[in-house]
């Protein structure tokens, strides 16, 4: 009996020897976010190599350059101050666009006629590119912060108000029917059925209205950068390329990308995981 | 209550008519049907589809405005929906799936007056644990198998202490076997707790084992055909002779032909598919 144990014991680990072991990197490799990381290497490596043979930091500054640019102090200082200056900006008309869409779609929930109205002005809307709105809010609203905020709204409230309309109307009759059961009626019926049951849609329209937010406002600052004392990012880069510091026009670039990145994977992701996913409403 | 009146009336439908309106003009669906129910009784809505026993429950509960005659709770006319008439559904999205199953009990006491917190998670809690789902309290909804789902539905149903409870065929989405235990779970909690319950279903066997009367409606639209008394038939006599008795007179009385027995492991005789 322990002769047979031995002798299965040696015939199971040679087996285990002859097993093809896949080598450690390619198992590495299963992981997605070391293979973005990889790709982002490659990049930059491609593009170092090509700035070196372009030889012209002026047109294209290498990566190492552009890195370089993002760790001066000077630099770093002023892209921090006019990325907070941008995302003040953002966030005010963000914030105003989603209050002003919650309100907009109560009321067309409600109302068959105000549904019919957001429906029109939503499909109105919803072609024009915000920024194109921007020489009227100059003359409407002069060059000023309130200029940006206006089309900040106008680029988060129509994308918002449509995803959150079509949340609201596929509620299921059911879940509608228990809130009835149960006596929650008017603003508790709201807060405790509706709001929930929409919020995988609703998360979806505020994932891109800030999508389109950030875009616009970049655009914006360009074509007018200064409110207040301090210029957003957008501004950044139009003045540096006007003063031909080609290094730092790219160091702005990647914080728009930065922070683009960080707030859809970082913001919305985290909520994502912490509530719908959790609940089973998303995959 | 006196001891040797009859209990007292739960609920009551009196010439209960209801139209759902359809091109050109209105279609009637239950047609002066009424009923009484007594404390602890269970009644069983029981006929083939399109005989209008959903509707007349959701008239029950509120959602739907009769046509014609009236429906009473303890002598008060039924104005709306309200949690003294709670529902379970067929559907297992009746669950908010973004509340855990003690948050889901719980969902159904917060409108309740007079319960402080702690008096509601006792008796959400109990209720959970009436149901043998005390282990899964804090699992969200996603994460059960149907019949699960369901307890946690009576669990919540349970705890908010209603007048009367209305099932709306709440196992008709279930497995043969699960159906099984959940009617003999459902019987052994009306046996301890003594509930009062309108129960619509489209299954013969179901309607005898889970009801103490059962109330026969034929299909467009809705009438009374027959009641019967059913209340020596519970758990345990499932294949006795009178069950089975029972079973044909019910079965002869919807289609005029013999009753036709299929093991109860089959999911019993549904008249739908008959």
């Amino acid at each position: 009996m322990s002769d047979l144990t031995a002798v299965w014991r040696s015939v199971s680990q040679r087996r285990d020897e002859r097993l093809p072991i896949r080598p450690r990197w390619r198992n590495a490799l299963q992981s997605p976010a070391l293979r973005r990381a990889l790709i982002l290497a490659l990049l930059a490596l491609v593009w170092e190599i090509g700035a070196r043979i372009q030889n012209n930091p002026i047109m294209l500054p290498s990566f190492s350059q552009t890195v370089a640019a993002l760790l001066d102090g000077v630099t770093a200082q002023e892209l921090f101050a006019s990325s907070l200056a941008s995302l003040t900006v953002l966030l005010k008309g963000y914030l105003s666009a989603v209050a002003l869409g919650l309100a907009l779609v109560s009321v067309a929930v409600a109302n068959r006629f105000a549904r019919d109205v957001l429906t029109t002005l939503t499909a109105m809307f919803n072609p024009l590119p915000a920024i194109a709105l921007l020489p009227l809010a100059m003359l409407w609203f002069g060059l000023g912060e309130k200029s940006l905020v206006f089309v900040l709204i106008h680029s988060v409230l129509w994308p918002f108000a449509v995803a959150a309309l079509a949340g609201f109307e596929t509620v299921p009759e059911t879940l509608r029917l228990v809130g009835r059961n149960y006596g929650y009626r008017g603003p508790a019926f709201v807060a405790q059925i509706l709001i929930p049951a929409a919020l995988p849609a609703l998360l979806t329209g505020l994932r891109l209205g800030w999508a389109f937010a950030w875009r616009t406002l970049i655009a914006a600052e360009l074509i007018f950068g200064v409110t207040a004392r301090q210029g957003g990012l957008g501004w950044f880069i139009f003045q540096n390329r006007n003063e031909l510091l080609t290094d730092r026009v790219f160091a702005g670039l990647a914080a728009v990308i930065a922070i683009g990145l960080l707030v859809d994977g970082l913001v919305f992701r985290t909520i994502e995981a912490a509530t719908v996913r959790r609940w089973g409403m998303q995959k | 209550m006196g001891s040797s009146a009859e209990p007292l009336v739960v609920l009551e439908a009196q010439g209960l008519s209801i139209d759902f309106p359809a091109d050109g003009g209105a279609i009637r669906a239950v047609d002066n049907v009424s009923f009484t129910i007594r404390e602890g009784e269970r009644l069983v809505l029981l006929g083939p589809s399109g005989c209008g026993k959903s509707s007349i429950l959701k008239a029950a509960a509120g959602f739907l405005k009769p046509s014609a005659g009236s429906i009473a709770l303890r002598g008060r006319p039924v104005a709306g929906p309200g949690p003294d008439r709670v529902v379970v559904f067929q559907e297992f999205d009746q669950l908010l799936p973004w509340k855990s199953v003690r948050d889901n009990v719980l969902f159904g006491l917060k409108r309740k007056p007079g319960l402080s917190a702690a008096e509601a998670r006792d008796k959400a809690d109990a209720a959970i644990e009436r149901v043998g789902l005390s282990r899964a309290a804090n699992a969200y909804p996603h994460t059960l198998s149907g019949g699960m789902k369901q307890r946690v539905a009576i669990a919540r149903a349970l705890a908010a202490e209603p007048e009367i409870l209305l099932m709306d065929e709440p196992f008709a989405a279930l497995d043969a076997l699960t159906r099984e235990r959940l009617q003999e779970e459902l019987i052994g909690l009306a046996d301890s707790l003594g509930f009062t319950l309108l129960f619509v279903t489209h299954a013969i066997d179901e309607a005898i084992l889970v009801g103490s009367r059962l109330h026969l409606l034929s299909a467009h639209p809705g009438r009374t055909v027959a009641t019967f008394d059913v209340s020596e038939l519970g758990a345990g006599s499932w294949g006795s002779p009178s069950f089975a008795s029972v079973s044909d007179e019910v079965h002869r009385i919807l289609f005029g032909g013999a009753g036709r027995r299929a093991p109860r492991s089959a999911a019993g005789q549904e008249l739908a598919h008959v």
